[in-house]
């Protein structure tokens, strides 16, 4: 009984926290979204399915398409970059892992705005990087290269990697060598062993790593903004927009649940996928 | 030997392309002119002397290290009470908890804006500073929840039975064994969330941005406006600071076997 | 160096155990064997043709690795057939083969099992039916059963030798326990810091240890600084025993080991006389069972003496008298 109550108290202010400030604003989201916009304030009192109207028409399907085939390919990419670098990470010796590992953190804490700073630089008419493709013959004459739907598929991309790295390490750091080894005794050539024994083993991994790139791409706001022409920008920008520039915050809400259930089918998706193969 | 070579030129390859972005930001941050040159012309570190000299970006810097800061104290103040309490009591409302964390981590960053937006303009709390604490607090708490736990999962039970053997109870284990074992997991916790506090855009935008001017607002902000050294200097800070707090963490315990990883 | 110099050949059909302590560069050495290291110098031959340049999946020798490295997303069926399924054995002859070995193994009603599910004991069997199923040229060990309890253990060593017998099948059994070795080789290798000690079936290098280490090393020995008087005799201390006949090159006056084992030594009541006698005391006496082993303080030196439970009179402590018999023991120069 005393035991019952000293969890209470225990758990008394991470429950507030956490209720207070995730579950209660979660559902506020809902409820805002079914709110007739109030071009003075935020929003009107009453309930209004108007936000949800507007959305059902052809550009916004459009987009939400769009921005699911981006997050699509870029956390295609991203796992399939990420997982050949994660796995010679684990095989490492310990100094150069923890080199990279601090190197990958590193990147990855580095504010979203930031890196788009970067890439815009680093991809202008007068760094150097639009000079070495004219020198490289793929280009004929230095220009910016920004913005463009590479500009912001490529930040996108440097966004996601560290995340990859950083969701496979665990299983493939604990993966162990005997397993391969024993493959190899058993008759299976390097490629085969990573077929038979390290995808197997690896499935669960890869499949949160490419949904966790695929969320993050979905709520990137700032790439597309920077890097990207209007043709370029996702559902993110879209509700940035509706919110600060169109002061139309239930149109935002909305946007944002269908976002929301866009992100909760992806995820069914993948699981689903993966749970499939397993069957094998 | 050929697949040696390829090894080498992927990793090669990916590190280049990790840090160049980087690099080119630090190059063009040394120039003397307000131009984007890289290599960098005439070096020299006035935009720094500069950059410090300015009120506004040094008031965003010092605004977004505050927010950080608080922002870690409170994110492990409602971790570590979920954590003991997943460990030493396996409680359910404790995984429910978790589970909610994990939720407000898993949400796009827009949505999450977006969510809070409307909360603090449904309290009338508009434009405050507590506002972007609490939000980050709350949305990153996920992360000291991670390692913290791992924390407790790696305390040898042993050690614990040994304790109790010799008359300790439950707040003189949590204080004299728990504690110091757990230091460098708590201190991993607060450093993650310090770094993704700092370098948050979207949310400290949405819930507070007009008022309390981050460093990456103002960057963002600056951004618009053309390109001005400061935004340079504004960067290579921050990549200071992720470097050092990351190469502290790696110091001061196990980098590895923090991220999950088995240790070898 | 971890293995330094090493040549050895294995006999077809054998079974031979690689015996040292923890560190030897055993199992480095059945690494190279199996293709998963690469020696920096010297070849492996099998029946005549080079294989040191042969990577480990062409080898076709396959190997019980300690940690079994059984696949935990496969079931035991699948985990014994995995070799055959890599060759494009169809899966009804697939079936088949697991199936056999399953009984070979004394285990045939587990065949869709996880892993997970199974005994220490029987995920051993396990691991070695999966690599015998790819009927290996080679069948390689590394310290299979060191992670199974004394009396399973004995009872797999037991069976282990008996299916490689069967079989017929070349095998090396890497192991630091050397009642394990004497059990299952034919030959044995003991090896100390990469080089190799000795080479001889069970009973030679028991009886006939070639040097102090293989002497100390296999079974308890007593091991005595003496000194040659001629070739059929030396002295310890005051005493001259009579010994089996020193090796050439020894000239009088050296200094030698004498190894004898503690069944070789006859403990005897205070006082007996005799050729080779030397009074001593009994300081602890150990009963394990079918024998009883004794410490006994002689001349300053503590011996190892083994008596029968039945010798009442001397399984005490006490003064005793030791008899060294004409003839025992082994003179090591090295």
């Amino acid at each position: 009984m005393l035991a019952r109550l000293r969890a209470a108290v225990l758990l008394a202010w991470p429950s507030l926290a956490l209720v207070g400030l995730v579950a209660i604003p979660f559902l506020l989201l809902v409820r805002i979204s079914l709110a007739p916009p109030d071009p003075n304030g935020l929003w009107s009192a009453g309930i209004s399915l108007a936000a949800y109207r507007g959305l059902m028409d052809r550009s916004f399907a459009a987009a939400l398409l769009y921005s699911l085939g981006l997050a699509i390919l870029v956390a295609a990419v991203g796992v399939c970059v990420g997982f050949p670098l994660t796995f010679f990470i684990t095989r490492m010796r310990r100094g150069w892992q923890v080199l990279w590992l601090v190197f990958l953190l590193a990147t990855l804490t580095l504010s979203d705005v930031l890196i788009a700073f970067s890439w815009q630089v680093m991809l202008s008419k007068r760094i150097g990087f639009a000079n070495l493709l004219v020198t490289l013959g793929l280009m004929e004459q230095a220009a910016s290269l920004t913005p463009s739907f590479g500009a912001v598929l490529g930040n996108l991309i440097y966004l996601v990697l560290p995340f990859t790295v950083l969701t496979l390490y665990p299983t493939l750091s604990q993966l162990a060598p005997e397993l391969l080894e024993a493959a190899k005794t058993l008759g299976a050539s390097p490629l085969v062993a990573f077929r038979t024994v390290i995808v197997p083993l690896t499935k669960r991994a890869a499949a949160v790593s490419f949904l966790i790139s695929a969320v993050l791409t979905l709520g990137a706001y700032v790439a597309p903004v920077v890097l990207g022409r209007p043709r370029n920008w996702t559902m993110a920008v879209l509700i940035g927009n509706a919110a600060l520039a169109g002061h139309n915050v239930p149109r935002a809400s909305a946007m944002s649940v269908c976002l929301l259930i866009a992100a909760l089918l992806l995820t069914g998706g993948t699981s689903w996928l993966a749970r499939r193969r397993g069957s094998r | 030997m050929i697949a040696r070579a390829a090894r080498l030129l992927f990793l090669a390859f990916l590190a280049a392309f990790l840090a160049a972005p980087l690099v080119i930001v630090t190059g063009v941050s040394f120039n003397h002119e307000a131009r984007m040159n890289f290599p960098p012309v005439h070096p020299s570190v006035l935009w720094y002397g500069t950059f410090f000299a300015d009120s506004g970006w040094r008031s965003a810097f010092g605004r977004s290290l505050t927010i950080a800061a608080l922002a870690s104290f409170v994110s492990v103040s409602i971790a570590f009470p979920i954590a003991y309490a997943t460990w030493a009591h396996g409680s359910r409302v404790a995984r429910w908890l978790e589970s909610v964390a994990r939720l407000a981590f898993l949400l796009p960053l827009i949505v999450l804006a977006i969510i809070y937006l409307v909360f603090w303009s449904w309290l009338g709390h508009v434009g405050r500073i507590e506002n972007t604490i609490l939000s980050h607090a709350v949305v990153f708490v996920s992360l000291p929840l991670t390692t913290i736990a791992l924390g407790f999962r790696s305390v040898d039970p042993a050690l614990i039975e040994a304790a109790r053997t010799m008359g300790a109870r439950d707040d003189d284990v949590l204080r004299r064994v728990l504690n110091p074992m757990l230091l460098p997991y708590v201190v991993a916790g607060m450093i993650f969330v310090f770094i993704l506090s700092l370098n948050e855009y979207i949310i400290a935008y949405m819930v507070a941005g007009f008022e309390v001017e981050t460093l990456p607002i103002k960057v963002f902000n600056s951004l618009r406006m053309g390109f001005q050294p400061s935004m340079c200097v504004g960067a290579v800070l921050f990549m200071a600071v992720g470097i050092l707090c990351f190469s502290l963490v790696a110091a001061i315990g196990d980098l590895p076997k923090l991220l999950g990883g088995s240790t070898r | 160096m971890v293995v330094d110099h090493v040549s050895l050949t294995v006999p077809l059909g054998q079974f031979v155990c690689l015996l040292g302590p923890s560190g030897c560069g055993k199992t480095t050495l059945l690494r190279m064997i199996a293709g998963l290291d690469s020696p920096t110098t010297g070849r492996i031959l099998m029946s005549g043709r080079d294989m040191t340049r042969t990577p480990a999946h062409e080898r076709n020798f396959a190997m019980v690795f300690q940690a079994l490295a059984l696949f935990p997303f496969l079931n035991v069926e699948e985990n014994i057939a995995f070799s055959l399924r890599l060759k494009g054995i169809g899966w009804r002859e697939r079936r088949k083969r697991a199936h056999e070995l399953l009984e070979l193994i004394k285990l045939p009603d587990i065949g869709s099992r996880k892993i997970e599910q199974l005994s220490g004991g029987q995920r051993q069997r396990v691991a070695i039916a999966r690599a015998l199923a790819q009927e290996p040229a080679l069948f390689l060990l590394d310290e299979p059963l060191s992670a199974l309890d004394a009396q399973l253990r004995e009872h797999m060593q037991i069976e282990l030798r008996q299916l490689q017998q069967k079989l017929g099948i070349t095998t090396v059994l890497v192991t630091h326990d050397q009642r394990e070795a004497m059990t299952l080789a034919d030959s044995v290798v003991v090896i100390a810091q990469g080089s190799v000690q000795q080479i001889g079936s069970p009973t030679e290098i028991y009886r006939r240890p070639s040097n102090r280490f293989v002497a100390g090393f296999i079974g308890r020995n007593n091991l005595l600084e003496v000194e040659v008087l001629d070739r059929r005799h030396v002295r310890l201390g005051s005493v001259v025993l009579a010994v089996a006949p020193i090796p050439a090159g020894v000239v009088s006056g050296e200094v030698v080991t004498l190894a004898i084992r503690p069944e070789e030594l006859r403990v005897l009541p205070q006082g007996s006389q005799g050729g080779g006698t030397l009074p001593g005391h009994v300081s602890f006496v150990r009963e394990i069972g079918e024998r009883v082993e004794l410490r006994i303080d002689c001349q300053g030196r503590e011996l190892v003496g083994s008596v029968s439970p039945s010798d009442g009179a001397v399984a005490c402590t006490g003064p005793v008298s030791v008899q060294f018999m004409p003839g025992a023991g082994t003179i090591l120069t090295c």
